[in-house]
């Protein structure tokens, strides 16, 4: 467990020491976002009914951004092949980088989101849901994401290739994150979207660092 | 003890070795020696388990290494050709973190003991990428020191560093041997430490 730790540890500070990649994602995501209202004009009830697919589209958007660097520096610099070898099992190392990939990429996004709602005039409540489905929704994108940046590992051209591979996996996590916030802004009940968001997630925490880090190994190879 | 029976490799249509046995004690060590594209980094990655042979088996104290996976990566250190450390961290940081992935807590004096013994004094909180090349091979070599393993599997250790250095290295290398440690090595140049093994690739 406390390689797990670690491996958080070192990402987290790796982040900060190279903040322009995680701001980056951010401004983008900010930016994308922001877009929309200016584009499509003053008009609330517009703006209220594309609110949740706009946040959740560029959401997906911004944490592709930053997925093809999550194995790729180490890779390159050859510590990939050091946390393979290392005492610890490589799955738990590779749940770490994908909590520490969550926590830089994911979570910001995650808290920025709600500023961002008050742009398209969605009500408290529904900002709320809109969270909750992000908080379930984004530690998934990074979960699936893992097993398409450990695929694409070595590949020339592997971003390319990278968002054809993961962009359609990505596709529940849209349609159910979305769709609670749609739901509740329609008035309906929104449970069930964010239920099977979560049960999403469980099967994605149990199989995606085992799938990587199969991955890995022929990559590695 | 590491047992080596048959083991053979091939590296697309290319045959790099074959019918390759060897068995190395404790306070033994080998050097791997052949030409450029021979296949010692092939043989190396075998051993260490990074890559599997197409034939052959590596045997650990008699038990093949793919069953013991952890218990003998525990055992085992690899330094390969890549830097394998982080350019934004500083050489301490590198260090205690490679330890701790490991699983064992490494305390400062004893990372800063191994960083002034490979001539990093002074460097200790610099970021790795402000040191030069030589440098930045000590930051890695200095893992020899804070990671107590048995079997240390070295490529070119040697590469990019001067005199002094190598000195050192060959004499850290020579003290793991006498003290019952094993180490597998490639360089192209002649060692002089006491009981070596050679394979010829």
């Amino acid at each position: 467990m406390s390689a797990f730790l670690t491996v958080i540890r070192r990402d987290l500070l790796l982040a900060m020491r190279r903040k322009n990649e995680m701001l980056t994602a951010l401004f983008f995501f900010v930016i994308v976002v922001s877009l929309f209202p200016l584009g499509i004009g003053p008009e609330p009830q517009l703006l209220k009914k594309v609110a949740p697919g706009v946040l959740w589209v560029a959401a997906l958007l911004a944490s592709m951004l930053s997925l093809n660097r999550m194995f790729a520096t180490d890779y390159a610099d050859g510590t990939l092949e050091q946390l393979t070898l290392s005492a610890s099992p490589l799955g738990l190392l590779v749940a770490g980088k994908i909590a520490a990939h969550w926590l830089t990429s994911g979570l910001p996004l995650v808290l920025l989101a709600p500023v961002l709602g008050l742009q398209f005039d969605l009500g408290g409540e529904a900002l709320a849901v809109l969270v909750a489905a992000l908080l379930l929704g984004t530690p998934l994108l990074s979960l699936i994401g893992a097993i398409g940046a450990a695929l694409t590992l070595g590949v020339r051209g592997g971003g390319v290739l990278l968002s054809l591979l993961v962009l359609p996996l990505y596709i529940p996590a849209l349609i159910f994150g979305a769709g609670a916030v749609e739901a509740h802004v329609a008035g309906l009940a929104f449970a069930g979207h964010l239920s099977l968001l979560a049960a999403l997630l469980a099967l994605a925490i149990f199989f995606a660092p085992w799938a990587t880090t199969a991955a890995l190994r022929i990559a590695l190879e | 003890m590491l047992s080596v029976a048959n083991l053979s490799c091939v590296r697309g249509e290319r045959r790099l070795f074959s019918g390759l046995a060897f068995e190395l004690a404790a306070g033994e060590w080998l050097h791997v020696q052949g030409e450029n594209g021979a296949g010692k980094t092939t043989l190396l990655r075998a051993l260490v388990g990074l890559s599997h042979p197409d034939q052959g088996e590596i045997r650990w104290h008699d038990q093949p290494i793919s069953d013991l996976a952890e218990d003998y990566r525990r055992e085992l250190l690899y330094l390969g050709h890549y830097g394998a450390v982080k350019e934004e961290l500083t050489p301490l940081e590198n260090l205690s973190l490679a330890a701790s992935l490991d699983g064992r807590s490494l305390d400062d004096r004893e990372a800063l003991a191994a960083l002034h013994r490979f001539g990093l004094k002074g460097r200790e909180e610099l970021p790795v990428r402000f040191l030069s090349a030589g440098q930045k091979r000590r930051v890695l070599l200095a893992r020899l020191v804070t990671r107590k393993a048995v079997l240390w599997v070295l490529d070119e250790p040697f590469t990019a560093l001067d005199v002094k250095a190598v000195d050192m290295l060959s004499a850290l290398i020579a003290e793991h041997v006498t003290g019952g440690g094993m180490v597998i090595l490639t360089s192209h140049q002649a060692m002089p430490i006491a009981g070596g093994k050679a394979v010829k690739l």
